[in-house]
């Protein structure tokens, strides 16, 4: 047994599943009455003129015409489309990486400074030094993120695989099993709980990222959209694009929850 | 005749981070006949887990080694079955395809890999429960499809550490006399780690007590029973008797 790792990882089964999602209808009329009181308190500030921000009908008007004119769209899906691509990018490196650490010291002696070390630093901050190395185009910005999501996910990866019972390898050993079948049949599954938290924080953090890639650097994307708007003192116009990130990013989350509820609903719950 | 499981002079010290190393089992040698059932008893920590998991192959003596039939063990083999105190059932399968595990890998066609694994299924009562989770299960339940499991690639060698250690006493002597049933229609040559002296008496052609500081064999003590055992024999004057003289060899091995 190596003797450094010794810190108890988190159950992961909890955190993804677990009681921050609520249950029942119940929760759900909770819910949708702390949005409509929400959005009511809203309405009543903003007409009393205190504030000056926009009230919620002139933020849906102003969506409205958004959606309408196929901008809001085209914004989203510029957005989206750079956070999959990097995401989906940063994870197919990262889960193979992750096992490599776990599985083979020596990969993980030569990996592990890396991403200690990357992981101390914002994903933003890489910004500048990607659009001077690669450009103003996509690349820099998938990048960025691409790095946010691989980060995440290989030491959630690495810490799956490094916690994978020994009990189980064993008693795959003793019936007849090989390296590659103990990786493919334990090791993978048992370590999915895992992966998939760092997945779903991965994506969390990808999605800030792009935001604020695009809010630097873009001609498109719900960030671009905003920094415009900011310079017309567009009001409105930031609000859809908050709403719209928030919807999106929380759909995001739920689709996450969903596979991972799938994957890894064998769990025993504590 | 050769012994089907032969320790011979098995030693085996573990180095303790900043400690010299520690001696957890000194130079065990003890011969197992084949079709023989016997069971290990002693304090905790004396090195039953160890002798089993060195013929089991999963870790290696420090000196020493163990023989299955004449030959040296060197790693896991299906031929030697193992079942372990935590169950180790797979979580993500289901109770068939825990059991299935085994046959897959030598590669079996899938027809007659699940017609075997149906039949261990039922063997050991959980026909209704094939397609279940093992967190749908009792712990009972877990450890009968652990045997399930175990059995079905068809080990000579059946390598049992505490099974029935977790479970309540009804449930495990159930077990015992299912393990008994099954051991005397299909004789397999069984090792069985208990920490209960009772079933130790109880499943045993042998009692092996062994004594700790360092982890060593103590003493042998034949169960001059014949099998079947039966419920009667348990509450009999000759269990009593042999019990107690197991008890005071693993409680109190200076003087006995
Ligand atoms: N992997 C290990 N590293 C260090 N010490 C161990 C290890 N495995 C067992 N030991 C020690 O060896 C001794 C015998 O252990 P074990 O065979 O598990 O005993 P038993 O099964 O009889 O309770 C114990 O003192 C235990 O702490
Ligand atoms: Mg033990």
């Amino acid at each position: 047994m190596s003797s450094t790792d010794s810190a108890a990882p988190p159950r992961p089964g909890g955190f993804l599943t677990g009681r921050l999602l609520g249950s029942g209808s119940a929760m759900l009329g909770i819910n949708i009455v702390a949005v409509v009181l929400g959005i009511a308190i809203w309405a009543a500030i903003t007409s009393l003129g205190v504030v000056g921000l926009p009230g919620p009908m002139e933020v849906l008007r102003k969506g409205v015409e958004l959606a309408g004119s196929a901008l809001l769209l085209s914004d989203a899906l510029a957005s989206l489309g750079r956070v999959l691509s990097g995401f989906l990018l940063g994870i197919a490196v990262a889960i193979p990486v992750g096992f490599l650490m776990g599985w083979y010291r020596i990969a993980r002696g030569l990996i592990e400074p890396y991403v200690q070390f990357f992981r101390t630093i914002p994903p933003l901050a890489i910004i500048p030094l990607a659009i001077v190395t690669m450009g103003i185009g996509e690349t820099p910005k998938i990048f960025v993120i691409f790095l946010a999501a691989f980060l995440t996910s290989v030491v959630a990866t690495y810490q799956g695989v490094i916690t994978v019972d020994r009990t189980l390898v064993n008693a795959a050993r003793v019936l007849g099993a090989k390296d590659m079948t103990i990786f493919r049949r334990v090791v993978i599954p048992a370590s999915t709980p895992f992966i998939m938290v760092g997945v779903r924080i991965g994506l969390g953090s990808s999605w800030a990222t792009v935001v604020a890639a695009e809010l630097i650097a873009a001609q498109s994307g719900l960030g671009f959209r905003m920094q415009q708007a900011q310079l017309y003192y567009d009001l409105p116009t930031i609000f859809v694009s908050l709403i719209a990130i928030g919807i999106l990013g929380l759909l995001m989350d739920r689709i996450i929850i969903a596979i991972d509820r799938a994957l890894t609903s064998w769990q025993e719950k504590a | 005749m050769i012994p089907k499981i032969s320790f011979q002079d098995v030693s085996r010290s573990f180095e303790l981070a900043g400690q010299k190393s520690f001696l957890a089992l000194d130079k065990l040698s003890l011969d197992i006949e084949d079709g023989e059932f016997v069971t290990v008893v002693g304090p905790s920590g004396c090195g039953k887990s160890t002798a089993m998991n060195i013929a089991a192959g999963l870790i290696t003596p420090s000196s020493g080694s163990v023989l299955v039939d004449g030959a040296e063990v060197t790693g896991p083999g299906p031929e030697r079955g193992v079942i372990f105190q935590q169950y180790a059932l797979f979580p993500w399968l289901t109770v068939r395809q825990n059991v299935e595990f085994g046959l897959q890998i030598t590669g079996m066609p899938r027809a007659k890999r699940r017609e075997i694994a149906d039949r261990f299924i039922q063997l050991v009562g959980l026909g209704d429960f094939a397609n279940s989770l093992p967190k749908t299960l009792s712990g009972g339940m877990k450890q009968r499809c652990a045997i399930a499991r175990a059995y079905a690639v068809n080990p000579k060698i059946l390598l049992m550490d505490e099974p029935f250690g977790a479970l309540d006493a009804l449930t495990r002597v159930q077990l015992q006399d299912q393990l008994l049933q099954t051991w005397s229609q299909e004789r397999r040559t069984v090792m069985f780690i208990t920490h209960d002296v009772d079933e130790a008496v109880y499943l045993a052609s042998r009692v092996i007590v062994m004594a700790s500081r360092p982890g060593r064999l103590h003493r042998i003590i034949p169960v001059d029973l014949p099998y079947p055992r039966t419920e009667e024999m348990r509450l009999s004057p000759e269990f009593a008797a042999l019990r107690n003289e197991v008890w005071r060899s693993v409680y109190h091995p200076a003087e006995h």
